[in-house]
C-alpha cells in the first residue's frame, strides 16, 4: 500500500473491541464495547485508574493479545499478532542483558539481513538521536533506568515501527528524569512524525504531552472522555491554560471514582 | 607537624594491604590444617597416617622419581592423563547430550512429558550404586569409568538448562516478537543467551561431579587413574600414596574450576551478578 492510499485511513482503527479474561473459573470484563480511532501522526494519550483496561487495549494494539470480540486495525488492515510496524515500549525495558546498547537498538534490523555496515550505521544514527552514542557499547546493567527507556525507544524506532506503543514508560523513573524524557519524546516525536499512543496514569504527564486525552474507566473498562488539547507547543507546565486542563481532567477521573464508591 | 610525617604511611597502607590480604587470607585455613595434621600425627604417635612432609616427598617422588623409585615413582603423569581422558571424556558426552536434551525438555511440551519423569525417576539414585550395572554393561575397563563419570555430570547439566529455558523472562519474547523476530531466530537470539548463565552453572557442577566420581570409576578394575592409584594405595597401605592421590585430584580439580570460572566471567560479562 502505497503512502497516498492509506493516508486517509486511520493508523489505529478500534471498532466495539471486548475483551474477556477467566481467572481461576470466575470471568472478568476488562473492556466493553471500545471504539476509538488514532490518526497517523497524533499523540494519543489513554489515561485512567489501575484496573481500566488501558494496557489491556494497548497489548490488544501491540498485538500480544486479541480482543475477545471487535475489530482493530491498523491502517485498515486487521493486527493479528505483534509486528515490527507497532513498536512496544514497556515500563519494565524489556531490553536483552546481554546485548549492547547498540546491538539492542540494531535488534530489529539484524532481523532483516541487512549487510553489516547498513545496520551499524542504522544503529548509530538511532542511538545518537536518543544521546547513547557515549555509551553505544554499555550493557544495560551499567545504565540507569532513564538511559534504558532511550534505548527501548530508539530499539523500536530504528526498526521503522509507525506506531509506537508505550505502556506507562516513565512510571520507573524519578521525577527529573521523567521530565526529560518527556521532553526527548517530543522532539523525537516531531522529528519522525510517528503516531503515539502513551498510556499514563499521571494527568499532569498527559497533558504535557498529548494532542488528545482520552479518559478511561474501569468496572468494565469503557472510554468515559475523548479530549482534544488545543493547547500550543511547547507547553508551559505553570501556565493558567495548562492547568485549566489538567484540573477538568482530573475532574473527569475523580468524579467517576467517587460515584462508584458511593454506589 | 607530626601529621605530615604520619601521611606518607596512610597513603601506603591502603594500596598494599589488600592485595597483600587477597592473597594470604585464602591460606590461612589449610596451611592450619597442615599444622594441625602434623602436630595430630607427631602427638599420636600413629603409624596409620604419614606426616605432611612425607606426604609432599611421595608426590615429588610420585611426580618426579628419584626418592623412592619403586612402581610408582613418575607415574603421575600416566596416571593423570588417564583419569582427565576419562574425566573429560564423560563430562564432554555429558555436556554434548544433557545441553541440548535440556534445551528441548525446556522448550517443547511434549518432550517434557515424554522424558521429564523418567529423568526425575533416575535422578535420586546415587550415581555411585550404577557401579556393578555399568560394569556389565561396558566391562572391566575405562568405559565404565566414563560412563559413571557421565551420569554423574549429566544430571546437574540437563536440570540447569531446563530450568534456564524455563524461567526466560516473557517480557523478552514480547519484545523479541515485536522486534521482527520468532522461530527458530527466536530460540537462537533470545532462548539460548538467556539460557547460559544457568548452563554454564550446570556445566561447573557437572564438572564437579565428574572430578568426585573418577575414583569411583576407577574403582572398576582400571590399571592407570588416579583412582587407580589411591586404591592400589590402600591395598598396598601405602597412606602417603593415598594422600598424594587425593593432593592431585584437589589441585587439578581446583585447577579446572578456575577455567570454567574465566570463561564463566568472560561469556558473562554483560551480567556481573553471575560472576563467580
Amino acid at each position: 500500500m502505497s503512502d497516498s492510499e492509506r493516508r486517509p485511513l486511520p493508523a489505529i482503527d478500534i471498532k466495539g473491541v471486548s475483551k474477556v479474561y477467566s481467572v481461576g473459573g470466575q470471568t472478568v470484563q476488562a473492556l466493553r464495547e471500545v471504539n476509538l480511532t488514532i490518526k497517523k501522526g497524533e499523540f494519543a494519550c489513554l489515561i485512567g485508574a489501575s484496573g481500566c483496561g488501558k494496557s489491556t487495549l494497548l497489548r490488544i494494539m501491540a498485538g500480544f493479545e486479541t480482543a475477545s470480540s471487535g475489530v482493530v486495525n491498523m491502517y485498515g488492515k486487521p493486527i493479528v499478532g505483534p509486528s515490527p510496524e507497532r513498536g512496544m515500549v514497556f515500563q519494565d525495558y524489556g531490553l536483552f542483558p546481554w546485548l549492547t546498547v547498540k546491538e539492542n537498538i540494531g535488534f530489529g534490523q539484524r532481523q532483516r539481513n541487512l549487510p553489516k555496515a547498513k545496520l551499524n550505521e542504522i544503529s548509530a544514527y538511532y542511538t545518537d538521536m536518543v544521546g547513547l552514542t557515549k555509551f553505544a557499547d554499555y550493557y544495560p546493567g551499567q545504565l540507569s533506568g532513564g538511559m534504558k527507556q532511550r534505548v527501548a525507544i530508539a530499539r523500536v524506532l530504528a526498526n521503522d515501527c509507525e506506531v509506537l506503543l508505550m505502556d506507562e514508560p516513565f512510571g520507573a523513573l524519578d521525577a527529573l528524569t521523567r521530565e526529560k524524557l518527556q521532553q526527548d519524546l517530543l522532539e523525537i516525536w516531531a522529528r519522525t512524525k510517528v503516531t503515539v499512543v502513551f498510556v499514563t496514569h499521571a494527568v499532569e504527564e498527559a497533558v504535557m504531552l498529548s494532542d488528545r486525552v482520552v479518559v478511561m474507566t474501569a468496572g468494565p473498562g469503557r472510554i468515559e472522555e475523548d479530549i482534544k488539547l488545543a493547547l500550543a507547543r511547547p507547553r508551559d507546565i505553570t501556565a493558567i491554560e495548562f492547568n485549566q486542563v489538567r484540573r477538568d481532567i482530573t475532574q473527569y477521573l475523580s468524579s467517576h471514582v467517587s460515584s462508584k464508591v458511593a454506589a | 607537624m607530626d601529621t605530615t610525617a604520619e601521611l606518607p604511611i596512610k597513603m601506603v597502607k591502603p594500596d598494599i594491604w589488600p592485595y597483600i590480604k587477597s592473597w594470604i587470607t585464602p591460606l590461612i585455613v589449610p596451611l592450619l590444617l597442615l599444622l594441625g595434621w602434623h602436630a595430630g600425627v607427631k602427638v599420636s604417635g600413629t603409624q596409620l597416617i604419614p606426616l605432611p612432609k612425607e606426604v609432599g616427598l611421595m608426590l615429588y617422588d610420585f611426580a618426579f622419581g628419584g626418592i623412592y623409585d619403586d612402581a610408582f615413582s613418575e607415574t603421575l603423569p600416566l596416571h593423570l592423563w588417564s583419569s582427565v581422558t576419562r574425566v573429560y571424556g564423560g563430562f564432554f558426552s555429558a555436556a554434548l547430550v544433557g545441553i541440548p536434551l535440556g534445551l528441548l525438555i525446556g522448550r517443547i511440551k511434549l518432550i517434557r512429558d515424554l522424558l521429564d519423569p523418567t529423568l526425575q525417576l533416575l535422578r535420586p539414585v546415587p550415581v555411585t550404586a550404577w557401579l556393578p550395572l555399568s560394569m556389565i554393561f561396558f566391562g572391566i575397563g575405562p568405559n565404565a569409568a566414563i560412563f559413571l563419570v557421565f551420569l554423574g555430570a549429566f544430571y546437574p547439566i540437563v536440570f540447569n538448562t531446563i530450568f534456564g529455558v524455563k524461567s526466560v523472562d516473557n517480557r523478552l519474547f514480547e519484545a523479541a516478537l515485536m522486534l521482527g523476530c520468532s522461530g527458530s531466530s527466536l530460540f537462537r537470539q533470545v532462548v539460548l543467551p538467556a539460557a547460559i548463565p544457568s548452563i554454564l552453572n550446570g556445566l561447573r557442577l557437572g564438572h564437579g561431579f565428574a572430578w568426585i566420581l573418577i575414583v569411583v570409576g576407577e574403582m572398576t578394575g582400571v590399571p592407570e587413574g588416579l583412582g587407580a592409584v589411591i586404591m592400589d594405595g590402600r591395598m598396598l597401605s601405602r597412606t602417603d600414596l593415598v594422600i598424594a592421590g587425593m593432593t592431585v585430584i584437589g589441585i587439578v580439580g581446583y585447577a579446572t574450576d578456575r577455567m570454567l570460572v574465566a570463561l564463566n566471567n568472560r561469556l558473562l560479562k554483560w551480567s556481573p551478578q553471575h560472576h563467580v
